[in-house]
This record gives C-alpha cells, sequence and structure tokens, in this order.
C-alpha cells in the first residue's frame, strides 16, 4: 500500500512543479537554518568531558567583607589563595587541583623563531589525572615538584609541535620569562568544550599551551590572566594575601555521598574561618558540579540563543507557508480524490497517501535543507569566534536534521489532508 | 471598489485565508524585531568613541621582570618617538576597543551602599591626553603636577577627567567640577568634562555604559608599564606598525610584542565589532529569507485560487467587467489578507519583543518600526499578487462558455 502511495505522491508532485518546489524550497530554507543554529547550540552546551563530567566538582566560598552583603547572594566565582591553599592541603577530596590561567613568553631555543607569547595554565599536578589529560610523551610533574618550586613544565602538542618539530621532548630545556624549565612531558591534543575549568579566559578557548606548578609561576611572578575580584583594600599587595579571589579549585568526589560530605566540610571550614575572625560573613558556599557550573554561567552565548529562536521563528513561518500550499495544493485534486472515494477507498486510506505526500515534500526539503546547513556550517567557520571551528555536523545531528523535516512536513500535512478527505465524494463527480 | 464581495469569497477559503493571514502576521513580527536588532547592532558599532581611531594605536610589550619597568619605558617612549611617522607617544593602560585595564564600581559617597555603575579608569602617563586628542568642555585638562604614582591599578588619589556623559548621569543637576569619585578609599576629584570617551569593551552589560571613561593622570613606572599609545599621521599606519614591530624584535628576549593588542584603534574596533557584524549579515539573511519564502507563499496561494474562479472570472468579463476591475479584484483582495495579518503582527511583534527583553538585554521595540514592516509587507503582497492578478486580468470572456 505505502509504495502504492509513493507512487500516486510522486505522479502529484511531479504534475504541479511549481508548487512542490515552493514547498520543498521552503522546508529547506526552514530547516536549514534552524539546523544551523541547532547544531551550534548543540556544540556549544555539549559535555566537555562525557562520563566523567558529573564527579567533578568546583567549591565555592565567601570570603568577603560585610559590606553591601544582601541575603542570598552569590559567593564569588573563584577562591583566594589562602583559601585555595588551605582547602587544596587539607585534601578531602578524592582529587583536586588549584589553577590559574596566565601568559608566559617563550623564548625559543632555535632563534629562527622569535619569542612569542603563550597561553599557560599553573596548577597543581592532579589537574592532569582528574581532567583525563592525555599524554603523548612524558608524565605530569611529581607530588613534590608542586611545593618545591620546581622548574618543571609540560607542553601541548602543538608548542613541541612548533618548538620542537613534534619530537619527544622530554628532558630538554624551555626558557621562558628568562628562566630555564625542564620539559616532564607533552600532552596530545585536548581540547575540552566549553574550556569549563577556567570560563574567565573564555568560555570555548582552545587549551593552554604551557603548562607549569602554580607555586613555581607564582614565586616567579608569572601575569596571570582572568579575572581577580577584590574587596576592601585588598587590591594593592601581594596576591598571596590580597583579599582578593583569582584562583579556581576544582575537585573530583566520586559518589554523590562523598559531595555531601565535602559540602559538609565547606560550611566547617568557613564556620572556622569566622570564628578566627578571617571570614566577616556567615558560611555561604556552593558546590556545583561542571553541568551545573556552565548552566549557572550561561556559557552558551546569548547570541547563539538569540539566533536559534530567530531560526526557529523562521520554521514556523515556513511551515505555515507549507500549510497553506499544501492546502491548496491537495484542494485542486479534490475531483481525483472524490474519484478514489466513490471507488471505495476509505477517508483514513485518503488520509494515509496525503500524509505520504507531504513525508515526501519532507525528505527532499530535508535534503536541501542538509545541504544547506552543511553550507551555513561553512559560513560559522569562517567566523572569528572562539567556538566557530567547533561547528560540525555530527551524526545525531544529520539525523535530526531529516527527523525533523519529515516531521514537520508531516505535521504541517495533517490539517491540508483532513481538510481535503472531508470532501463529498457525491459533489466531486458531479461536476466533472 | 467594492470589498463586500472579496470578503463573500475568503469567507468560501476560511482556512487558506486564516493561514496566508497567520504567516504575514508572524513575518510582521519577526521582521520587526528583527530589523531593530539589526539598527541597534548597527548604532553601536557606529557609536562615536571620541577619539581619532584612525590615527591612534597602542603598542603592547610583555616578558620583561618588574624592576625593568623604567628602563622599559624608557627605551621603548624613545624608540616610537623616534619612529617616522609618529607625532606623539604617551604610556596608557588601555585604548577603546582594546582589553580593558581597570574596571572598578564607583561610589559618590564611600558610606553609600551599592554603586553608580561600573567604570572604566583610562589610566595615562604625561603626553596620553593630549596624544588621544579628547575635547575639553569644562574644566581643565591634566597638568605637569597632576602625574602620581600608580598603586596597583590607580593613584591612591588624582584629580580626573570625566565624560560628558558620565557627568550628566552622576550629577544631572550640572556642576560637575571639583566633585568627588570614590572606589573603596580611593578618592579622584573631577577636574574636567571632555566631550565623550568610549571605553575599551563597550555594550557588554547595562551597568557598565558606553561613555562611562574616566582619564587618571599617573605616573609611569612599575604599575603603568608596556602599553603605549600614539599617534600616527594620516596613511601612514600601517607603514609605522611595522617598523615598531621590527624595532621592538630588536630590543632583545626579554620584550616580547603583544601581537593581538598592537594595532590601530581602528582595527581593534573592527575586531571588537567582528560578532555584531556577523549577526547583522546573519540577521538581514534571516530577513531576506523570510520575505521571500513569504512571497513565494502569496504567489502560490494566488495562482491557486486564479485558476479555481477561471470559470467565475470568466463569468465576470462577459458581465462586462473590466481587465482592470479583475486586477484590482486580486489586488484588494491581497491588501486586505495582509493588512489584517499586519494588524496581527503588530500584537505578535510585541509579543515577541516582550519575551526578547525577558531573556536578552533588548530595549523595548520602538512603534518606529511597525510602519516599516507593515509597508514592506504591503509592498511584498502587491508585488506576489501582481504576476497571478495579471494572468487573471487575462482570462476571456468566452471561458465563461465552456463548461469544463
Amino acid at each position: 500500500m505505502f509504495a502504492y502511495y509513493l507512487d500516486l505522491a510522486m505522479r502529484s508532485l511531479r504534475r504541479h512543479k511549481i508548487l512542490t518546489g515552493l514547498m520543498v524550497l521552503a522546508i529547506a530554507l526552514g530547516i536549514g537554518a534552524s539546523m544551523t543554529t541547532l547544531t551550534v547550540m548543540h556544540v556549544l552546551s555539549g559535555d566537555p568531558l562525557p562520563g566523567k563530567s558529573a564527579t567533578l566538582y568546583y567549591p565555592q566560598l565567601d570570603p568577603r567583607d560585610s559590606q553591601d552583603v544582601r541575603p542570598g547572594q552569590e559567593p564569588p566565582a573563584q577562591v583566594s589563595w589562602m583559601d585555595g591553599m588551605n582547602l587544596l592541603k587539607a585534601g578531602r577530596a578524592d582529587r583536586q587541583a588549584l589553577m590559574t590561567g596566565g601568559a608566559v613568553p617563550i623564548q625559543p631555543p632555535d632563534a629562527s623563531i622569535d619569542p612569542f607569547f603563550e597561553d599557560a595554565r599553573f596548577t597543581t599536578r592532579e589537574f592532569f589525572a582528574m581532567f583525563h589529560v592525555p599524554f603523548l610523551y612524558g608524565h605530569a610533574w611529581s607530588r613534590e615538584d608542586d611545593s618545591n618550586d620546581a622548574r618543571l613544565v609540560v607542553l601541548s602538542r602543538r608548542i613541541n609541535d612548533k618548538l620542537f618539530g613534534g619530537a619527544d621532548s622530554t628532558g630538554k630545556m624551555l626558557r621562558t620569562g628568562g628562566k630555564e624549565f625542564r620539559i616532564v612531558g607533552v600532552i596530545d591534543d585536548w581540547r575540552p568544550t566549553p574550556h569549563f575549568y577556567d570560563l574567565m579566559t573564555g568560555g570555548y578557548a582552545d587549551s593552554e599551551g604551557v603548562y607549569l606548578p602554580l607555586l613555581t609561576a607564582t614565586d616567579l611572578k608569572f601575569p596571570t590572566n582572568g579575572s581577580r575580584d577584590c574587596w576592601g583594600n585588598g587590591a594593592n599587595i601581594d596576591a598571596k594575601t590580597a583579599l582578593c579571589t583569582w584562583l579556581q579549585f576544582w575537585v573530583e568526589l566520586d559518589t554523590p555521598a562523598k559531595a555531601a560530605a565535602y559540602k559538609q566540610f565547606l560550611l566547617n571550614y568557613s564556620r572556622h574561618q569566622k570564628s578566627l575572625g578571617v571570614y566577616q560573613r556567615e558560611p555561604n558556599v556552593r558546590l556545583r558540579n561542571v553541568m551545573q557550573w556552565l548552566d549557572h554561567n550561561h556559557v552558551v552565548p546569548s547570541d547563539v540563543h538569540l539566533q536559534f529562536w530567530l531560526a526557529m521563528g523562521f520554521l514556523v513561518v515556513c511551515l505555515v507557508n507549507t500549510v497553506g500550499l499544501m492546502l491548496a495544493k491537495f484542494l485542486r485534486r479534490a475531483g481525483e480524490l472524490g474519484v478514489r472515494r466513490a471507488l471505495g477507498a476509505s477517508r483514513r486510506s485518503l488520509f494515509a497517501q496525503l500524509l505520504v505526500e507531504a513525508g515526501a515534500v519532507g525528505l527532499v526539503g530535508g535534503l536541501g535543507g542538509l545541504l544547506l546547513s552543511l553550507l551555513g556550517l561553512w559560513v560559522v567557520r569562517m567566523q572569528p569566534s572562539d567556538y566557530a571551528a567547533l561547528a560540525h555536523l555530527d551524526l545525531s545531528m544529520l539525523l535530526a536534521t531529516f527527523a525533523l523535516a519529515i516531521g514537520a512536513t508531516m505535521v504541517a500535512g495533517l490539517l491540508p489532508a483532513w481538510r481535503a478527505c472531508l470532501v463529498p465524494p457525491a459533489l466531486q463527480l458531479k461536476s466533472q | 471598489m467594492q470589498i463586500q464581495p472579496i470578503l463573500a469569497a475568503l469567507r468560501r477559503h476560511r482556512l487558506a485565508t486564516l493561514l496566508i493571514t497567520l504567516q504575514i502576521a508572524l513575518a510582521c513580527a519577526v521582521l520587526s524585531n528583527a530589523s531593530f536588532l539589526i539598527s541597534q547592532r548597527i548604532s553601536r558599532m557606529h557609536a562615536p568613541s571620541g577619539v581619532d581611531n584612525a590615527q591612534l594605536a597602542e603598542v603592547s610589550v610583555e616578558g620583561f621582570a618588574p624592576d625593568q619597568a623604567s628602563n622599559v619605558n624608557a627605551r621603548m617612549l624613545a624608540m616610537l618617538r623616534g619612529t617616522a611617522g609618529v607625532s606623539s607617544a604617551a604610556l596608557i593602560n588601555a585604548v577603546p576597543f582594546g582589553d580593558p585595564a581597570a574596571n572598578a564600581g564607583i561610589k559618590l559617597d564611600p558610606s553609600e551602599q551599592g554603586t553608580h555603575g561600573v567604570m572604566h579608569f583610562y589610566v595615562g602617563g604625561p603626553g596620553a591626553f593630549q596624544a588621544l586628542g579628547l575635547k575639553v568642555v569644562e574644566g581643565r585638562a591634566p597638568q605637569a603636577g597632576d602625574y602620581q604614582p600608580v598603586a596597583d591599578f590607580t593613584p591612591k588619589q588624582a584629580p580626573v577627567v570625566i565624560t560628558r556623559a558620565l557627568a550628566t548621569s552622576l550629577w544631572p543637576q550640572g556642576h560637575p567640577l571639583g566633585k568627588s569619585i570614590w572606589i573603596g578609599s580611593r578618592r579622584f576629584r573631577v577636574i574636567g568634562v571632555v566631550k565623550g570617551l568610549i571605553r575599551p569593551a563597550p555594550f557588554t552589560s547595562s551597568n557598565r555604559p558606553a561613555q562611562g571613561s574616566i582619564f587618571v593622570p599617573g605616573q609611569p613606572g612599575p604599575q603603568l608599564v608596556g602599553r603605549y599609545l600614539i599617534r600616527v599621521a594620516t596613511g601612514q599606519m600601517d607603514s609605522v606598525l611595522e617598523r615598531v614591530r621590527k624595532a621592538v624584535r630588536q630590543m632583545g628576549p626579554q620584550v616580547v610584542l603583544d601581537e593581538a593588542q598592537t594595532a590601530s584603534v581602528e582595527s581593534l574596533h573592527s575586531s571588537y565589532f567582528q560578532t555584531d557584524r556577523s549577526m547583522v549579515a546573519l540577521l538581514l539573511g534571516v530577513v531576506a529569507a523570510l520575505l521571500l519564502v513569504t512571497a513565494l507563499g502569496m504567489v502560490g496561494l494566488a495562482s491557486f485560487w486564479v485558476s479555481q474562479r477561471t470559470r467565475q472570472i470568466g463569468v465576470r468579463r462577459a458581465l462586462g467587467a473590466t481587465q482592470g476591475a479583475i486586477l484590482r479584484y486580486f489586488q484588494t483582495e491581497n491588501l486586505l489578507i495582509v493588512s489584517a495579518g499586519i494588524a496581527l503582527g503588530v500584537v505578535m511583534a510585541f509579543a515577541l519583543n516582550v519575551l526578547l527583553m525577558q531573556y536578552y538585554e533588548v530595549p523595548r521595540l520602538p512603534l518606529g518600526y511597525l510602519p516599516v514592516g507593515a509597508l514592506a509587507l504591503w509592498l511584498l503582497g502587491q508585488l506576489a499578487v501582481l504576476s497571478p492578478a495579471l494572468r487573471a486580468s487575462r482570462v476571456p470572456p468566452v471561458v465563461a462558455t465552456r463548461s469544463v
């Protein structure tokens, strides 16, 4: 039966080429626009570390003074040096890392390459294990190196390629900021999207090229990247004693029970700090996991949302347009439908036949839409924004394109098909 | 032209009429909001910076040890001033459309709760104010004695120059000169008002006004080092920057040029608004596609009606209706449908705008955008219906006598 309906649909579509073309064009434009923006949104709101992100948490504390206290206020988005070091030393989580972004001048061994600046991450060692960073050569620095000012560095594959032509560079020396560092490891390509562990340096920033032990980098006073929030008269002193939050602290907690216990620990810690007179506010802590943290920060740019809704609005207009055209098309065939009714076809089978026709329009429109969204994504990739390079169609989005196209067109076909089935057969036969 | 028969005919095609009206209404709603967003972005891109974008540039270097600050400043300034084509060079912490350096919430009284918004503090060394070419409209420019050592991000207290827009918003009753602005315990006394000076990263949030800039004179030193403002003679920007890049490379490995921030204010402006430009292009694309689809929908429906009513048209022609009368019939019919769609669309446009305002930083839709959208749709409708209507008008009266 389906094959017969499909045959009828093809005949009818071929008969009214212009009307069919208009419908296909409308569907293709609507699907193309909405799938382009949907794909961008899908890529941008993805999970940076699938399977792992639910066990990674971002503790927040509130060490600010009592000025401008408002009920329900969010604690600062980062931690101070003192709190970060205390939590790190307490070591209550399965893994933990304290970090900040930075920029270091690289003075290449090869004089033919000009000195350049590279984004760096100053962090403690468990960063690599906790975030599943793959190593190409070597390994992370040791636990002792976190606290003994070790001049060690881990490079990204990109920097290793640039400086050492991709060879195993572990054990070699790298000159940065006027100091010599020994290379202990090279990590493979690794770009969590979004750049969840430090949103201050760009929600979709590329991962850093150079990784240095936090204590080493801060003792050498390498410049940090990101934001620093200060209170009181805190700004104008050494960053380590300043009343400022500027570091990110991440913990890994494997079970919800551990997470609950850690939150309790944060509350106890805040109470203790208050009893010592270090904190002035009541305990105010947060413990969000990766996806909650991304959600809380509205990390997907609002322009992307706006584009998505705009494209959806456009798709609705296209669909309404298709409903109108399909209605015109189906009613024009009232005579033919009347004959089929008179020959014994039930309303239900006419309805099915018309929906198959709508689905066929959807399929062709979906193909056109797919081509248009590939074009659209190519245009997006040409843009200079951080996330541009990420805009690719994956298999799930490809299937979604066709599901959306066929589904939407069939829904658009419902009303015209129902209306056309109501045509009384006798009237049509008479007027012929 | 009688409207009665048209309405009677439309009543027989209630569903189709309703659909096309709905489509026009949706198009009207999206169209007016999209054109509003477009014009908003364009006006941001053309917001005056208060300085001469094409003649100013930032040169930024890093990589040296903090104790090298005075040495680096002296060498850099000497090099920049000695470069052919540079008419003046001075230290500055940020330039319009570059990276912001010192944003801070300000108070008019240190005991005040809350702030009057977050402003940007431009800290400039001697000559920076003049190099920027700011126009003083009230009070005076900073003088030699006003430059004090910078503590962290600004001097501890300093005379400052603010923009006219900021002065008006802080002291609506006027007389800003001599008044004080506070950040924590830091006090800044207003000595002058300039016509305008845009902040480095304008239009990021509503409590950061675009003209919320404060110029603070500061002494070059460990906290004011590495970023320089140069004024370049017309047409020499590219060659000057090339010479500067080469000179910095020769200064040794301790001084590394920050490529991204070493650029003319004009090119910083262009990269700052890159996303806005692509958003405008996208919105224009959507508007064009929307108009196209709507027009095609109207063409399709009108053609269908014309072919459906061929016999009736023939009868009217046989009874004496002129070609013009048939043409006007379909044109009026389209006008009525589009007008109904616009009436519904205006309501939907405002609903959409309210929705957008809730989730995004979008202001209220000005009424002026509605007539524009309406006019565009009326014109589009008339153009779309023209070809089917002309075909209808050419239906010969003899059709009336044929049975099928």
